[in-house]
């Protein structure tokens, strides 16, 4: 798992594409930042991350969409799979590689509190509350991204599917929920809502059994990689 | 070392490797000959851990890779087809990656240095493998699977792209190796699996066609029992015939003879079939002499290693061990069409073979009469 960690984290930066992520998160969220917190004047971020929330549909995909895609197509993976390690090993590798530059990109938030404390006072329980939702709705969203990529050998098909997975998330918020009749389906769409689930931390109420809705699509769709993997071995 | 029993991969429908077996002992250097598509990259592919089978065992010293793959992985070295780099990393970065990867525990410097220098890729290392020749790569690629010391190599067409002074030098390295290692070693030229291995797989279509030494399969394959020769008689006339078939049948050790077409004005040609134990040419030899005859040739039918892949690929429905092959026609020289001679030669011949001659006929005139 360290070995394959290593090579992603040095393959992020050689190939570009980490700085790409970053700069595009770090422009966002602070014109986020600018417009949701300076300029309204209001030293709570929860509005900042609201908006963010869009953002990471458009930029995690850019993250994970290579990463199991291009060793199908350069048959690279023909090294990993015949390698003595196993199948979650090559998944967890990657999947942490693709973690942690999203949690480089979210420390950014923390320079964001610098500045609001040189200008005023910071909510910290807010902040530290929305923090951690990001954190984990970006765990759920790039083991969701590993996955689509680990289906295609193409890495735009990767990303606009995953794309389109996570709008559809998006997607379902309230306004469309309440227009499901059945009421058994209605319960079970809002369980799954992601933005409803995110929206919840904003308006500053720390769910835990939100975090753990995270924690376990992160997982199920890391078990699902790991099926896709193993599936390719027996087909 | 490895062991395979009764491999067998499907690909839907299309049965891609149909109930291999075989064994390699270690330090033994085997070679799987075969055209394209013949299923030797699905073997190899599945002796690696890579693809699973669809029934059959693989073991690897001792452990199966479908049950315990970590342990079994950790034995093979493995080359693929197209080698497994990351176009964007140097040499030395690669080279590293694969030493975590593999989880090896040898001394990092002095191993990659050692790998480095056996596959002469030391004045690269810095380089990123994208810039590199198809050569290079090849080599990067070997230098991968050699890392870790894996008592097992898998080399699948390990000299494809290289000129011909690196196949030279891979050829010797994989010789080197063999010493140490056992390795597999796959390849559609033939030269190269002469030249370097011990022993040869040939597959067709998915199943194992011959398995032997060069010269083994060549014994087999070809019945080097089996000669041809050109005897004068005394009277130059048909009647000579019926005589050198009985005396040559009297000889103990022949088992098959009959008589060919007249090749020279009132010469005949014999065919000899022996029971492979004995050599009867001496015997032979006495007899003529004892006759007054003259020996004008004698042949042994012995075809080269690519003669008999030809034969095994090309589509005939070749069947090492079966009976079939005593009515095979043996490749000829001859351009004239044996038909104009079937008339002479029906002497006391019974049924089956005078079935097996026609067929002779029938298959000669129709591919090479002109």
């Amino acid at each position: 798992m360290g070995a394959i960690y290593r090579r992603e984290m040095g393959s992020f930066f050689t190939s570009g594409l980490g700085y790409v992520f970053l700069t595009v998160f770090y422009a966002f969220s602070g014109y986020f930042f600018y417009t949701e917190v300076i300029e309204s004047g209001i030293s709570d971020t929860s509005p900042m991350f609201a908006r963010m929330f869009i953002m990471f549909i458009f930029l995690i995909p850019v993250l994970t969409m290579r990463l199991l895609s291009e060793e199908k197509k350069n048959r690279t993976d023909q090294g990993l799979l015949t390698a003595p390690i196993n199948l979650w090993e090559i998944v967890m590798g990657k999947y942490m590689a693709a973690f942690t530059l999203f949690v480089i990109a979210e420390c950014i938030v923390f320079v964001y509190a610098l500045v609001l404390r040189y200008l005023g006072s910071v909510v910290w329980a807010s902040l530290i509350g929305n923090f951690t939702a990001m954190l984990f709705l970006g765990a759920a969203f790039i083991a969701i991204g590993i996955f689509v990529s680990s289906l295609t050998e193409n890495q735009m098909a990767a990303a606009v599917v995953s794309f389109v997975v996570m709008l559809i998330f998006y997607l379902f918020d309230e306004t469309l929920l309440i227009r499901v009749s059945n009421d058994t389906v209605r319960e079970v769409l809002t369980a799954l809502s992601f933005r409803t689930r995110y929206y919840e931390f904003t308006k500053g109420v720390f769910s835990l059994s939100s975090i753990l809705f995270f924690l376990s699509t992160a997982f199920l769709f890391n078990f699902f990689t790991v099926r896709v993997l193993e599936k390719r071995r027996w087909s | 070392m490895i062991e395979v029993k009764n491999l067998t991969k499907k690909y839907g429908d299309k049965l891609a490797v149909n109930d291999i077996s075989f064994k390699v002992e270690k330090g033994e250097i085997l070679g799987f000959l075969g055209p394209n598509g013949a299923g030797k990259s699905t073997t190899m592919n599945m002796l690696t851990g890579y693809i699973s089978s669809t029934s059959g065992h693989i073991l690897i010293n001792g452990k199966d890779i479908l049950e315990q793959p970590k342990e079994a992985k950790a034995n093979i070295g493995y080359l693929p087809e197209i080698p497994p780099l990351y176009l964007d990393m140097t040499v030395d970065a690669y080279l590293n990656f694969m030493f975590d990867l593999k989880k090896c525990k040898l001394p990092r410097r002095a191993h990659l240095d050692d790998v480095c220098g056996l596959c002469k890729i030391t004045d690269v290392r810095k380089r990123v493998i994208k810039n590199l020749s198809k050569g290079y790569k090849q080599r990067v690629g070997l230098a991968q699977a050699l890392i870790n010391n894996p008592p097992v190599l898998i080399l699948d067409e390990p000299t494809v792209g290289l000129d011909p002074n690196q196949i030279i030098e891979i050829r010797s390295l994989i010789k080197k190796l063999g010493k140490k290692h056992t390795v597999i070693l796959s390849s559609h030229i033939l030269p190269e699996i002469q030249a370097v291995c011990d022993r040869i797989i040939i597959i067709n279509k998915g199943t194992v066609a011959a398995d032997g030494t060069a010269d083994e399969i060549a014994k087999n394959i070809t019945n080097e029992h089996k000669m041809t020769m050109r005897i004068e008689g005394g009277t130059h006339t048909a009647s000579d015939k019926e005589k050198i078939v009985s005396a040559l049948r009297s000889i103990s050790g022949v088992k098959y003879v009959r008589a060919d077409m007249e090749r020279e004005k009132g010469i005949y040609d014999y065919d000899i079939e022996t029971d492979g134990k004995t050599d009867v040419r001496r015997e032979i030899n006495k007899v003529c002499r004892d006759n007054g005859w003259n020996i004008m040739m004698l042949q042994l039918s012995d075809l080269t290693l690519e003669d008999i892949f030809l034969k095994i690929t090309m589509g005939e429905n070749f069947d090492m061990n079966s009976e079939k092959k005593e009515s095979k026609p043996r490749p000829r020289i001859n351009l004239v069409s044996e038909s104009d001679s079937g008339a002479n030669d029906d002497g006391d011949k019974n049924e089956s073979e005078k079935k097996a001659d026609k067929k002779t006929d029938k298959s000669d005139s129709a591919g090479g009469d002109k």
